[in-house]
């Protein structure tokens, strides 16, 4: 087995993508978004519970590969509890490394354990996979900040 | 009868893989397993040559112009309809050329709706009440089509459900295609299963309705001797890149009368007799067919594929096709936690399920080794999302595929079962 094969299914991601994080019935969190990966059919629905101007719990479901399941889980993990503008510096920072093609590393010190996620950037093919759930969390947010009147619970949509 | 046709010998498949250079290549530090020619196919050198050939000494735009190099490229391009015709059992002026199997689809899909439209080419015209017939199986190339042209002309758009196996649901036959069927479009080998479909029996049933049958030939061309007269459909369309020519360059066959009857997809030059201000007449086919400047040197290259087919001799193709497809799928039944898609006769390719593994995470596996295959839903959502799958892994042989090749493939799924803790593949 290669190195970078190695890198890219760390036992952490496999253990993540088996028992994931914050995965669940989404109904009743707010705002949503759905996404899909067109080429693959994954597809995941993310949703968060804000209290006040933070992200109180974000929950997910979806189907997809190990690489997609394990970047939500530790999704979850990192996100619940932070402000929206540290999920969005987060955000960026996540996809920024994604897209270096091995250039770049996610800071342990801010990422934590989805360190394990930094073999995904050698693999081109594999970037969306890993960006899934974060692109459902920027849509997510980007509703909240279109009305923010709706940072107040509100009932789940139709 | 195949059961009298030898498969490839080994010094056979040998000599194949020489005229193939790309099968030298290392993969991840492993001698490339293309096991993805139903995706596209590796081109042998005489197509490159072809191409190459053509490029360096006779290119030009065919069909206009009087100077000797643009004589000498129409006279090859003509030659080059006339071979892929006669492999297929057709008249040079029943083939037209597309840009691939896709546009060959749509083309008869806008040509039917356009002659709703048409003073001169209505007869085959597709009107509300009518009934468009397509299978849950279909590539979306097959299926998109048909919706699209149901909802241009107020048509119905129903379909051939398939079984919990993914074959066609044959009971439903005479219910679901019926005198009101104008059009019956499906694919004669699954590209997800590898399955051949029961062509005689569907081709009987639409033909007895009055109905036209288009068949999506694409994994069946490359695999299976293939004739358009034997089959009896009245349009087929296959790509070339799928049959070891180039890409760009897709076949459409239709019976002269229909193709006759049709008006044109595609309007502009090269496909008109006398132009006014006004309205235009068009050429006869496959002219009529063929607007704008033609992939003259695709063309030419699909028919140095075909001639390299002829050689090897498509009935032993087949044999070999079919004998390692049937390893294929009995191997892979095997390996614990494999769901082996489709049942019945099939051409060299299989498709497959992981217990709890993605098909994504089974790809990457074998692409470590240096074997690639296919991952995802291969542009045939409704039928995974019949037998329950989001997605699949594929692996479809060619000509030059070894009995080593897919001994190797096999061994690696099973270990990524392993990898990936597969419930019953630890032991």
């Amino acid at each position: 087995m290669s190195s970078d094969f190695e890198a890219l299914y760390q036992q952490l991601i496999l253990d993540h993508a088996a028992d994931p994080e914050g995965r669940g019935d989404v109904a009743g969190f707010q705002p949503q978004s759905h996404q899909i990966n067109p080429t693959c059919g994954d597809e995941v629905t993310l949703g968060i519970r804000m209290d006040g101007d933070r992200i109180a719990e974000v929950r997910w479901e979806g189907q997809g590969c190990a690489i997609s399941q394990a970047s939500a889980s530790l999704l979850a993990g990192i996100i619940g509890g932070t402000s929206t503008s540290d999920a969005h510096a987060f955000i960026d920072e996540f996809r920024t490394v994604m897209r270096s093609r091995g250039q770049l590393e996610l800071s342990g010190e801010r990422f934590g354990d989805a360190v394990a996620l930094n073999g995904v950037s050698r693999y081109v093919a594999r970037v969306k996979c890993a960006m899934l759930s974060w692109v459902a969390l920027e849509q997510a947010l980007a509703q909240l900040e279109q009305a923010p009147s709706a940072s107040a619970p509100t009932a789940p949509s139709a | 009868m195949p059961t009298a046709t030898a498969s490839l010998s080994e010094a056979e498949v040998a000599a194949i893989r020489a005229d193939f250079p790309i099968l030298g290549e290392h993969v991840n530090g492993h001698p490339l397993v293309y096991l993805d020619s139903a995706a596209t196919a590796q081109k042998p050198l005489a197509v490159l040559d072809a191409e190459r050939e053509f490029l360096l000494h006779r290119n030009a735009a065919v069909h206009r112009g009087a100077h000797t190099l643009a004589a000498e490229a129409t006279e090859e391009f003509e030659d080059a309809r006339a071979t892929v015709s006669a492999f297929i059992g057709a008249d040079a002026d029943e083939v037209v050329w597309t840009s691939n199997a896709t546009e060959a689809l749509n083309l008869v899909a806008y040509a039917l709706s356009n002659a709703a439209t048409s003073p001169r080419y209505g007869t085959l015209a597709i009107r509300p009440g009518d009934e468009l017939v397509t299978t849950e199986r279909e590539h979306h190339a097959n299926l998109i089509p048909w919706q699209q042209l149901a909802q241009r002309t107020g048509a119905t758009l129903r379909y051939l459900p398939v079984d919990d196996n993914g074959s066609l649901r044959m009971d439903a036959l005479d219910s679901v295609i019926t005198d009101r069927t104008r059009i019956l479009a499906f694919a004669h080998v699954s590209n997800v299963t590898g399955t051949v479909a029961p062509v005689a029996q569907l081709v009987a049933r639409a033909h007895a309705v009055g109905a036209l049958v288009v068949l999506d030939a694409c994994q069946a061309v490359p695999h299976l001797p293939f004739d358009v007269r034997a089959l009896g459909v009245d349009f087929a369309a296959f790509s070339g890149h799928k049959l070891y020519g180039p890409t760009g360059v897709g076949v459409l066959y239709g019976r002269r009368d229909l193709l006759a009857a049709l008006p044109p997809f595609l309007t502009g030059g090269s496909m008109i007799t006398t132009v006014t201000m006004e309205d235009a007449e068009f050429l006869p086919p496959p002219q009529r067919f063929e607007a704008g400047t033609q992939r003259v040197s695709q063309a030419i290259g699909l028919a140095a594929a075909v001639r390299y087919l002829q050689r090897v001799g498509m009935d032993r193709v087949a044999v070999h096709g079919r004998r390692l497809g049937e390893r294929l799928a009995s191997g892979l039944a095997e390996i614990p936690g494999v769901r082996v898609l489709g049942l019945g006769e099939r051409v060299g390719l299989a498709g497959f399920d992981l217990a709890g593994v993605h098909a994504h995470d089974v790809g990457q596996f074998l692409d470590d080794r240096g074997i690639a295959v296919r991952v995802g839903h291969h542009c045939a959502q409704p039928l995974h999302r019949r037998l329950g799958v989001t997605a699949s892994v594929r692996a479809s042989v060619a000509m030059h595929t070894t009995d080593d090749e897919v001994e190797q493939f096999l061994a690696a799924v099973a270990d990524a079962g392993r990898f990936f803790g597969v419930t019953g593949a630890m032991a």
